[in-house]
């Protein structure tokens, strides 16, 4: 333990402590910008490049990055005296003489860090001026845009893309005053490696990594008369919506949230959730036949676009362990324009399904070909979470005085074991409470299987089934499915079903969902909202969703049957590595 | 996959030197030096090449190629004009060396001639100060440079 | 050649060569053997000095003097003013700038006739006489050379050669009589300091890494010279690369470190191949590889390129190179001793320090630290350049006054104009005035005017040079070089530049000065590297010393110098002006009216400055100003 000195005040610490989290103890404000430390995801972005945070300590000549720097035993730091305040008034001033002032119209308004710390530090005047950056907006690809004049180098997306999610489609390019972060030969996002899974732009900030606008489609596919908009909700949604409308995070909004999608002007409000206890049904019956009939083992889960691209770039050669089921939205995307359709007389081609999710890697997802049939896509619009917020406000719609309103039917109802998909672990859970009593056929009394549960990276458990261990791993965070699909390939580790989500935390982490800022509790809080939820169902297995077994019986026949499979299933395609 | 249109020979000579050393990351400027050396610059097939080879992401390479001036992702011309730009040749005028090679060539510092003959570069410091301004084209060097020596120079490289 | 594997085999090689030592250190005299050496430098080279040699060799031949007379090449003399330069042993005979078929008369008629090339003998300009021997010249008379105490001396392409002068010696008393603890101690009490620039005591630095617990660390030469104009890290590779190898095995000793890596520039061919050529021969000899003298020790060094990058120059930012990486600094601490190359403590030192390192331990601490000043000891060597007579590279002994190193050995201002001022330490380094000539070299007081030691680039500046342009030049130099990643260096030093670029064109106001002031302070304070560090060092240095030519510039708009083309102004002196017309047909806008034999006229709204009419005019009637 040293002793340090911050502006007075003597604060113990452990000598690997920052000046910046000394400062903290002793609630000493030191602005950030560039800093950013999700510990929990081993994300620390430590590039101490915008240099917002210097202060002055005692004996060193230049003045101390507070973020980066560790203090030691008799350290006198002043954070508050002219020459620190000056310095950081100018660093900003310099980012902002490189930075486009249309702040009123940005896709960050409001939202932007750089933006907050401009006016906490009540700049008034930019003194200096010269060439202004400027870089083509790459708006190549279906999810993400990026605008590199607003670009400040923080460097935050480059750690998350290549540290975290170690997919490495990004790096810092030339050098100098052009420095920019970018692709590979300046590719446009699309011809990347890129999952999309979001993460660099739930990081940025400000509005260099931005979410692809689709606001303006759903407007006018609700304006259009001539078609039948349906809207679905992913589970991750529910848990995080309120914190848009200030509530604390991890609120269950789901009766708020469908009243608001209905006065928006949805034909019909259904729930992602139903088509993940159809996923569960697919998925746990696909698991239980290569279970019993020597299929391939570990089985994947694919529930998540991101991961999915993921591995068709860097595991082509493995294409054939995850599972073949759709994402829980495809499916209902195609339930929706078959069986509603035929049940409700409506043509399919006049059919709009909108789907709200926390993730912007699903806005590709419902672009892919294969997802589709006749001509007509399974999913036609995607929004997330933060798109849906500016709907409502749009709408002039007063959240937080909403009567709670139930979904429509018949593709609204729904168990607990899908409401937990939006959490790291939910899938699998979800799919052995189900898989346990088709193979035991006996009542799983027990349905909460804590071990999968958490932030923690990387999870694994042992379920006795009929005598035999079953072997699950649960992973979240591309760079720890990269390791574990990496000892899988090696040899090295033996499962029987994985579920593997792109973002860290699972769904309620996703790029598309309310900005977190850097405070990862906002997680842990989503994740507490999801299990509540699960907890508050009164069914808690998909198999016994009573409209599920309805929609089997009528229209889809046996779970992983040919019907089924025309409907449920795709497949994945190799894909380059970069 | 992206398809090669360079010679199957100058990629074999790469790989033959890559399978000569350890093809690791730390090797990457190396091999990046290499490569110039044996295609004359580094279009992006070759940098793809290189980053599968070393098992280094394309945008890592990209990235390494960018940032340092030694790299070209152009093919230089014939005959690259190398005008050095030191602070030595600054104070003895090499400004007035490069503006009028830009004129006699009718191209500006970094280009090449639409003939593919000529490029011009500047580059920092060859060490040989005592010789500022000092003009290199290709391996030869000249030193003490005056405006009125440019032309001369040209003229030797007409080939 | 066989493997030394004790001090006496090194010892007794020592002796083997002592005939050849003695005819190079003059101190034998009395002989009919001569030795000449020619300067196998970059600058030489370029100057066709290598067929020269093969010239000089082919004539000895034809005179049957092979047995007596033995050419060959050796490191830069320093000289590079005047090169080629051939030296002839043991009488100290100096030739300069001779050309390849100046071989034949040097043979016949100093080694057969024994007169002195009178033609080629170096002429002391003040004294307007020829120097018949090399310690008469102004030119060496106060340097001393320690760090290039073999270049002019030895064939760097032969290890006996370095050998034959003490070579090696020092790792054989450091491997086997000493403990890494005491090698450190030396190096520690000789005072020696980085002399990359930082200046940091390099015993301290080693000392540092070699307490780190770890199984590996590494030793770094940084032979990433990248301030232009300072050539004296390639010069010694270039005529002493052993030095450089024998240095780094002891480091690595001291250390504790198994592995070194040169990371040397891209462009320096020469200097490469004459290090991979030592770097061979050690390995046969022994010296360097696995059981080092026969002590068990092992020592490897491998090569790493730059490639055009100046900011790898910064420990860091080279540190990351060599892992293979973009070069962009981080933030210290952690020091390279303490987290360095692959996160393993590293000891980062530059060319001209290990150069110094075996001279040290061969003659001792306390013989260092009596050459130089009280904080700086030992000897710096200095690339001098720009406007000066004798360009060159001088090792001299810190404490000495710029004036001594301008003046005396530099030979004063070319073409007989007025001094201005001296850049030293390159694009991190300041302006020093007339002023402060008599200021005493050393690293507090060069820091103490507003410049820097940094590598040891000194390029005089004279009335012709604009010290606006100048300060612009080297921003222009680190924005270009800047990696980019921290704000005030990617974007504060693009906006100093920017503004210096508003003041060379007219367009600058006093208060401009002011906000340029302030924002290279800033950029001092908080950058991320020494590089951002010190960037604004020339503008803040020329702004205090030249402050009136920077009012010229914004309150009157005029370019004293008359460089900046903007504020230039032409005129035709009506007495002058003869009517040719030249003028008005070369003028590119047309803006010169006058009728043939009557006074022309510039209309100063339409020229564009671009001096046609000044070139054209055959009475000097154009003046600009």
């Amino acid at each position: 333990m040293v002793n340090v000195n911050i502006n007075g005040k003597m604060v113990q610490v452990s000598e690997d402590t920052t000046i910046l989290e000394a400062a903290k103890l002793v609630n000493v404000k030191i602005p950030t910008l560039c800093h950013l430390d999700l510990h929990d995801i081993k994300m620390v972005n430590k590039a101490a490049s915008c240099r917002v945070c210097v202060v002055e300590v005692e004996g060193r000549k230049t003045l101390a990055p507070s973020c980066a720097t560790p203090v030691f035993d008799g350290m006198v730091v002043k954070t508050d005296t002219k020459k620190a305040v000056k310095a950081r008034r100018t660093v900003m001033e310099l980012l902002l003489s490189d930075h486009p002032k249309d702040c009123l119209i940005c896709e960050k308004n409001t939202e932007c860090e750089l933006q907050a710390l401009a006016a906490e530090m009540g700049l008034r005047h930019v003194k200096y001026e010269g060439e202004i950056s400027e870089f083509p907006i790459d708006d190549s690809s279906f999810s993400i845009v990026r605008d590199m004049t607003k670009c400040i180098m923080c460097r935050r997306c480059e750690t998350m893309c290549n540290e975290v999610q170690t997919v490495h489609v990004l790096s810092g390019l030339g050098r100098g005053f052009d420095t920019v972060v970018g692709t590979a030969f300046n590719l446009p996002m699309y011809e990347t490696n890129c999952t999309f899974c979001g993460q660099c732009l739930a990081v940025c900030p400000t509005a260099a990594l931005a979410e692809v606008n689709n606001v303006p489609k759903v407007w006018d596919a609700i304006n259009n008369e001539k078609k039948y908009v349906v809207v679905q909700t992913a589970p991750a949604v529910r848990v995080a919506l309120g914190e848009e409308f200030g509530m604390e995070p991890g609120t269950v909004v789901t009766g708020k949230m469908v009243a608001a999608l209905r006065s928006i002007g949805f034909d019909k409000v259904f729930d992602t959730d139903f088509a993940a206890d159809l996923t569960i049904m697919e998925e746990a019956s696909e698991f239980v036949h290569r279970l019993k009939h020597g299929g391939k083992l570990p089985m994947l889960t694919s529930c998540c676009p991101g991961w999915v691209k993921f591995f068709e770039h860097q595991f082509n050669d493995m294409l054939d362990i995850p599972s073949s089921c759709k994402s829980p939205h495809e499916m209902f995307g195609s339930v929706a324009k078959s069986y509603l359709a035929e049940k409700m007389g409506i043509d399919p081609k006049q059919m709009v399904v909108v789907s709200v999710m926390p993730c912007v890697a699903k806005k590709y997802e419902a672009a892919r070909p294969e997802l589709g049939h006749g001509g007509t896509k399974d999913v036609d619009i995607v929004i997330t979470t933060r798109e849906l917020a500016r709907m409502i406000n749009e709408a002039g719609i007063s959240f937080n005085h909403l009567e709670d309103e139930e979904f429509d039917n018949p593709l609204g109802e729904s168990t607990g074991a899908s409401v937990i998909f939006g959490a790291t672990g939910g899938v699998i859970e979800a799919a052995l409470r189900t898989a346990y009593e088709w193979l035991t056929e006996e009542t799983l009394e027990n349905v909460e299987f804590e071990a999968l549960r958490g932030i923690e990276g990387t999870k694994e458990a042992t379920i006795s089934i009929n005598g035999e261990d079953i072997h699950i791993a649960v992973t979240h965070g591309l760079g720890n499915a990269r390791n574990l699909l990496e000892r899988i390939r090696r040899g090295e580790a033996q499962y029987h079903a994985i579920e593997i989500m792109a973002c860290p935390g699972g769904c309620i982490g996703g790029g598309g969902q309310p900005f977190h800022h850097g405070d990862l509790e906002i997680l842990e809080k989503r994740i507490a909202g999801i299990y509540s939820e699960d907890r508050a169902k009164t069914i808690r297995k998909s198999h016994e969703n009573p409209m599920i077994k309805k929609i089997y019986e009528e229209y889809l026949g046996e779970p992983y049957g040919k019907k089924a499979h025309e409907l449920l299933h795709t497949y994945y395609v190799p894909r380059q590595k970069m | 996959m992206m398809t090669r249109t360079l010679s199957q020979d100058l990629y074999d000579q790469l790989e033959g030197y890559i399978d000569s050393i350890e093809p690791t990351e730390a090797a990457l400027i190396e091999v990046l030096h290499e490569a110039q050396h044996i295609f004359g610059y580094l279009p992006m097939e070759v940098q793809l090449f290189i980053g599968e080879k070393l098992h280094v992401p394309a945008s890592k390479v990209f990235g390494v190629v960018s940032f340092y001036s030694y790299f070209t992702t152009e093919p230089k011309g014939k005959y690259v004009i190398n005008i050095c730009t030191g602070t030595a040749c600054f104070v003895r005028n090499a400004e007035s060396i490069v503006r009028e090679f830009e004129k006699a060539l009718n191209i500006k510092t970094g280009e090449t001639t639409g003939n593919k003959k000529y490029t011009i570069d500047c580059l920092r410091c060859v060490g040989a100060c005592g010789l500022a301004p000092v003009v290199m084209v290709n391996e030869d060097v000249y030193g003490k440079v005056t405006v009125d020596d440019v032309y001369k120079i040209i003229a030797k490289y007409t080939e | 050649m066989e493997r030394i594997n004790n001090l006496d085999t090194l010892i007794q090689m020592q002796k083997e060569f002592e005939n050849i030592m003695e005819i190079r250190k003059s101190t034998v005299t009395n002989t009919e053997r001569r030795e000449l050496l020619i300067c196998g430098g970059t600058g030489c080279v370029s100057s066709e000095s290598l067929k020269l040699l093969e010239n000089l060799k082919d004539e000895i031949k034809k005179h049957g003097l092979e047995d007596k007379v033995r050419a060959s090449i050796t490191g830069c003399f320093g000289f590079c003013e005047k090169g080629p330069i051939v030296k002839v042993f043991p009488e100290d005979v100096f030739y300069v700038g001779v050309t390849p078929g100046d071989a034949a008369n040097i043979v016949s008629t100093h080694l057969v006739q024994g007169r002195k090339v009178e033609r080629l003998l170096y002429e002391e300009p003040a004294l307007k006489k020829k120097v018949d021997t090399q310690h008469e010249m102004e030119f060496y008379k106060k340097q001393k050379r320690i760090a290039l105490r073999n270049c002019g001396l030895i064939n760097p392409e032969l290890i006996e050669e370095y050998i034959a002068n003490r070579g090696y010696e020092a790792l054989g008393r450091c491997l086997l009589e000493m403990t890494p603890k005491e090698v450190i101690h030396i190096i520690k009490t000789s005072g020696l300091r980085g002399r990359g620039g930082g200046g940091f005591p390099t015993g301290l630095k080693w000392e540092y890494a070699s307490k780190m617990d770890s199984p590996i660390k590494y030793v770094v030469c940084n032979a990433d010279e990248g301030d232009p104009g300072a050539f004296m890290d390639r010069s010694i590779l270039e005529g002493d690369p052993h030095s450089i190898i024998e240095a780094m095995v002891i480091t690595g000793y001291s250390i504790g470190s198994n592995k070194g890596f040169v990371y040397i520039r891209a462009e320096y061919p020469l200097a490469i191949k004459r290090l991979k050529n030592a770097l061979k021969q050690a390995k046969q000899a022994g010296l360097l590889g696995q059981n080092i003298m026969g002590t068990g020790f092992n020592f490897d060094i491998d090569i790493k390129y730059g490639a055009g990058a100046f900011v790898c120059g910064e420990e860091t930012a080279l540190i990351h190179s060599i892992e293979g990486g973009r070069g962009e600094p981080t933030t210290k601490p952690p020091f390279p001793a303490e987290k360095g190359l692959w996160d393993k403590p590293t000891s980062v030192n530059n060319v001209e320090t290990f150069a110094n390192v075996p001279a040290i331990i061969i003659n001792g601490a306390s013989w260092y630290n009596k050459f130089g000043s009280d904080t700086s000891k030992g000897t710096k060597v200095f690339a001098l350049a720009g406007k000066i007579n004798n360009v060159g590279l001088v090792e001299v002994p810190m404490g000495i006054s710029l004036r001594e190193i301008i003046y005396d050995i530099g030979g004063g201002i070319k073409d007989g104009k007025e001094f201005k001022a001296v850049q030293t330490g390159g694009p991190s380094g300041g302006c020093i005035t007339a002023d402060q000539l008599d200021v005493k070299i050393d690293y507090e007081s060069l820091y103490s005017i507003g410049s820097m030691m940094g590598s040891g680039g000194m390029i005089v500046i004279d009335e012709d040079n604009c010290i606006v342009d100048i300060a612009k030049f080297y921003l222009q130099f680190t924005v270009e070089e800047s990696c980019g990643k921290c704000t005030p260096c990617r974007v504060g030093n693009k906006r100093l530049y920017e503004m210096l670029t508003k003041i060379t064109e007219g367009k600058g106001t006093e208060e401009d000065l002011e906000t340029l002031r302030t924002l290279a302070e800033t950029i001092k304070l908080t950058s991320l590297c020494g590089l951002g560090q010190t960037a604004p060092n020339p503008v803040l240095s020329t702004m205090k010393y030249f402050h009136e030519e920077y009012l010229a510039h914004v309150r009157d708009k005029k370019c004293p110098a008359g460089v900046c083309q903007s504020l230039l102004r032409y005129t035709i002196s009506e007495e002058k002006c003869i009517g040719c017309t030249k003028c008005a047909r070369v003028c590119p806008v047309s803006c010169i009216s006058g009728k043939v034999k009557e006074v022309h006229v510039i209309d100063q709204d339409l020229c564009i400055k671009c001096g046609a009419c000044f070139d054209a005019c055959p009475v000097n009637a154009i003046s600009k100003g």
